[in-house]
């Protein structure tokens, strides 16, 4: 299998296990894999992507533009400004919910995302997803990693079993936090299952 | 077994499996993680230390490299300038047990002061060094590169870049891994004591033996030729696997791959060059390779047409991607090599986002403070190096100068002598350790009169929380003896010393003011935990009846939790930490803390 995701959001919101999750997942299923993180300053509120590269035909770390079969976006500005990465019949599965950076709050431009989703909606196949009200049940939009990972898995578009998935978020996440993960996971794969039917 | 693994991780693996004894080194984006690789596999027998900074670090390592032990220190490319004192020595005394300085060079910069490149660093010091482009060459490397060390009795050098050390791959590695045993230090100072005679001898000896280095690289399995077409491209680095990405199996070009920068592998090169018309140079950070092809054309009198930085086909600044190789490759080769893709060019705009000073930090708090106080008043604010650089952004707007570690308590000094300002610094505490303190030393004697601040956090936040002297652990996994800041203050003679809690708004500004009423050096420690490490206080909450709306504590403090919903001000309970500044800011009292836990 060769598959190019690319998951982007803002510092903070745990792009990076997800990332993990998928990449050893596909190496538990003997696929050869790479991937890239951003580290380092923007860790503190910038832009964060990682780049997780599935099949033995990358070299390059960073997926090249109009290469990923699949974009996870935690954030619908975070997802515009990676759109060059995703190929003409790639999928995006975007969160609606907005994270203003300071300079937004500092001169209250209005940036409320929305105009976001109606580009993204015009440039590709998507799935949309509002973080606040798909992690309500769970206590904290922090579960979202883990909503997005099951989204992908149910659309069928990340290649990857649920059960495979799950076991790895069994073994990267907190033990006391194990099970409201997998049901974050859940919830998730049954909103990418139902994408699917739409 | 193979392991998942950081081009980091590569490294540290690496070393291991190389029988490393001793690794030190100080912290620094793109190369921490090295050291925080070796500290979380087992490895028994090899000492590990964060040393206060990157020439203690490469000294300490010396002397192990003199007892036959192997050796390893990492830094990042800056950190490199702080070690080349003993570095361009030690290139000249060589070692007995391999030593290996990781430089971690920064194209962009992504994370860096500089875009100085590490290769230029080995030739300046005639010493090897091996330029990886992925995590799985950064392991075959390391370990090669502890082979030459031992081979050839010279520290070497390795130079990822942050793609190769950011990124992530499999690597086979040892089950166990045993450390290599040594002789110990044989006396000698014939051998080990730099004298100028001594240099004049080994500086004649470094150079022959650099030609018979240069041989040997020339059949080093990372120096590469690919195809036979008379139109060539020479890479190296992570810059290789781009143009691989745009290469595909064309076979109009010559794919020259040089893993070996310094010494030159100019037989390679000969070989490689033959019957190429055209030589296209992609490279990150200085036209490195590029120059030596010239050299080597002109020496073996090849006619050869060489594009690169220095003609301007090639931009000089900022990393390669595989889009602008594309670029580049498809004028060079007279073709398109761009791919399909979704077209953006009717994109709306993004809001910019960068990086600041986390909601609920206390350099926020200590910044603001000091703000408050000198408010009306001409002030200097020299910065440093760490998250509270982030104090330049606005609504804050205190770093007024950046330099390089250490920098700012020394040029507050500076400052001091040649103008009427009050003059501050600000410091974090891991920097203070490491170039902080000999500025200190130098305020006092030379009777500089400024303000020194220390933002103690009591961690190295900025690169990943790393312990240092001052937080009571190190990377033995020991429990010592925390080395007391205001002590070291007291111990050099700075009279005023005080520490304040700055989540204490009135009390911090008071002690600035006060600070600022005096002469001479004076001192003030803000002292409160990273809020990555320690426990949230609770949440803050707007009382919507009592606001006013009137936005002073966005203005005021720009914390990312203050958010606007609705035109209204809302905290945003994902971030807040419950830190409480805001509350002390609101002119109202409509901000509450501590109300959720």
């Amino acid at each position: 299998m060769n598959k190019d995701i690319l998951i982007c959001g803002v510092g903070g919101q745990g792009t990076v296990l997800a990332s993990k999750i998928i990449a050893a997942s596909a190496s538990a299923e003997g696929e050869s894999i790479h991937s890239a993180e951003t580290i380092g300053m923007a860790q503190r509120g910038g832009s964060v992507t990682s780049h997780v590269r599935i099949g033995k035909d990358a070299y390059s770390p960073l997926i090249p533009y109009g290469n990923a079969d699949l974009l996870l976006a935690f954030e619908p500005a975070e997802a515009v400004r990676n759109l060059k990465y995703l190929s003409s019949d790639g999928v995006a599965i975007v969160n609606t919910a907005a994270t203003k950076p300071v300079t937004e709050s500092l001169n209250d431009t209005g940036y409320d995302g929305s105009k976001m989703v109606e580009y993204i909606k015009k440039k590709c196949i998507c799935i949309f997803v509002d973080s606040d009200e798909v992690c309500r049940p769970f206590g904290s939009s922090k579960f979202f990693n883990i909503v997005i990972l099951g989204i992908a898995a149910g659309s069928g578009r990340l290649g990857l079993s649920s059960e495979i998935l799950l076991k790895q978020i069994e073994k990267r996440v907190p033990g006391a936090y194990v099970e409201i993960n997998k049901k974050a996971f859940l919830a998730g794969y049954d909103i990418g299952r139902a994408s699917v039917n739409e | 077994m193979k392991e998942y693994v950081l081009g980091n991780g590569a490294i540290a693996l690496g070393a291991l499996a190389s029988g490393v004894n001793l690794v030190a080194g100080y912290p620094g984006t793109p190369s921490s993680e090295i050291i925080e690789t070796v500290s979380k596999y087992p490895h028994d027998g090899v000492h590990l230390e964060w040393s206060v900074n990157e020439k203690a670090a490469l000294e300490v390592a010396a002397a192990a490299a003199y007892s036959g032990a192997r050796a390893l220190v990492t830094m990042k490319q800056v950190g490199l300038n702080v070690a080349s004192d003993p570095l361009m020595s030690l290139a000249y005394v060589g070692v007995k047990g391999g030593l290996v300085v990781v430089s971690a060079d920064d194209p962009g910069p992504i994370s860096s002061q500089t875009e100085q490149d590490t290769r230029r660093f080995a030739d300046f010091c005639r010493i090897p060094v091996f330029d990886p482009s992925t995590p799985e060459e950064a392991y075959e490397m390391i370990r090669d590169a502890f082979e030459y060390s031992e081979k050839y009795h010279t520290p070497v050098l390795l130079r990822p870049t942050t793609r190769v050390c950011h990124a992530y791959a499999s690597v086979e590695v040892p089950d166990e891994y045993r450390p290599k045993e040594y002789e110990g230090f044989v006396k000698d100072s014939n051998k080990w004591v730099i004298f100028p005679r001594l240099s004049y001898i080994n500086h004649g000896i470094i150079e022959e033996r650099n030609v018979k280095i240069g041989q040997d690289f020339s059949k080093y399995r990372f120096n590469t030729v690919t195809g036979n077409a008379t139109k060539a491209v020479v890479t190296s680095g992570v810059s290789f696997t781009y143009v691989k990405e745009c290469i595909g199996d064309r076979r109009d070009v010559r794919l020259i791959r040089v893993a070996t920068a310094f010494p030159l592998p100019e037989d390679f090169m000969g070989d490689a060059l033959d019957n190429v018309s055209e030589v296209l140079c992609i490279e990150e950070l200085s036209p490195y390779i590029e120059e030596q092809i010239l050299k080597v054309a002109g020496r073996k009198n090849l006619n050869i047409k060489v594009y690169g930085k220095l003609d301007g086909y090639v931009p000089h600044n900022g990393e390669m991607s595989t889009e602008l190789v594309s670029e580049i490759l498809g004028k060079y080769l007279k073709t398109d090599l761009k791919r399909p893709g979704i077209d953006i060019s009717d994109m709306p705009k993004l809001p910019l986002r960068p990086p600041v000073l986390c909601a609920g930090c206390p350099h926020r708090a200590s910044f603001y403070a000091v703000k408050k106080a000198m408010a009306g008043q001409k002030a200097y604010f020299c910065g440093d190096i760490g998250c509270y650089t982030l104090g330049n952004a606005m609504p804050l707007d205190m770093v007024d100068t950046c330099l390089c570690m250490g920098a700012g308590i020394t040029m507050a000094q500076g400052f001091a002598h040649t103008s009427d300002a009050v003059c501050f610094a600000f410091v974090g505490d891991s920097t203070f350790f490491a170039s902080g303190m000999t500025g200190v030393v130098n305020a006092v004697y030379n009777e500089a009169d400024m303000i020194l601040c220390v933002l103690d956090n009591s961690t190295t936040a900025m690169t990943g929380h790393q312990p240092h002297p001052g937080t009571g652990r190190n990377m033995m996994g020991n429990i010592v003896d925390k080395i007391d800041i205001a002590g070291v203050l007291h111990g050099i003679g700075v009279k005023s010393v005080v520490t304040v809690d700055p989540l204490d708004l009135d009390e911090s500004v008071r002690a600035v003011k006060e600070a600022a009423g005096l002469k001479g050096v004076k001192a003030i420690i803000f002292k409160s935990p990273c809020i990555a490490i320690a426990k949230p206080q609770g949440k803050c909450r707007v009382d919507t009846d009592k606001c006013i709306n009137c936005k002073k504590c966005i203005k005021e403090i720009g914390c990312p939790a203050l958010v606007t919903s609705e035109g209204r001000v809302m905290i945003d309970v994902n971030l807040c930490t419950g830190c409480g500044l805001c509350s002390q800011i609101c002119p109202v009292s409509a901000i509450g803390t501590g109300g959720v836990k």
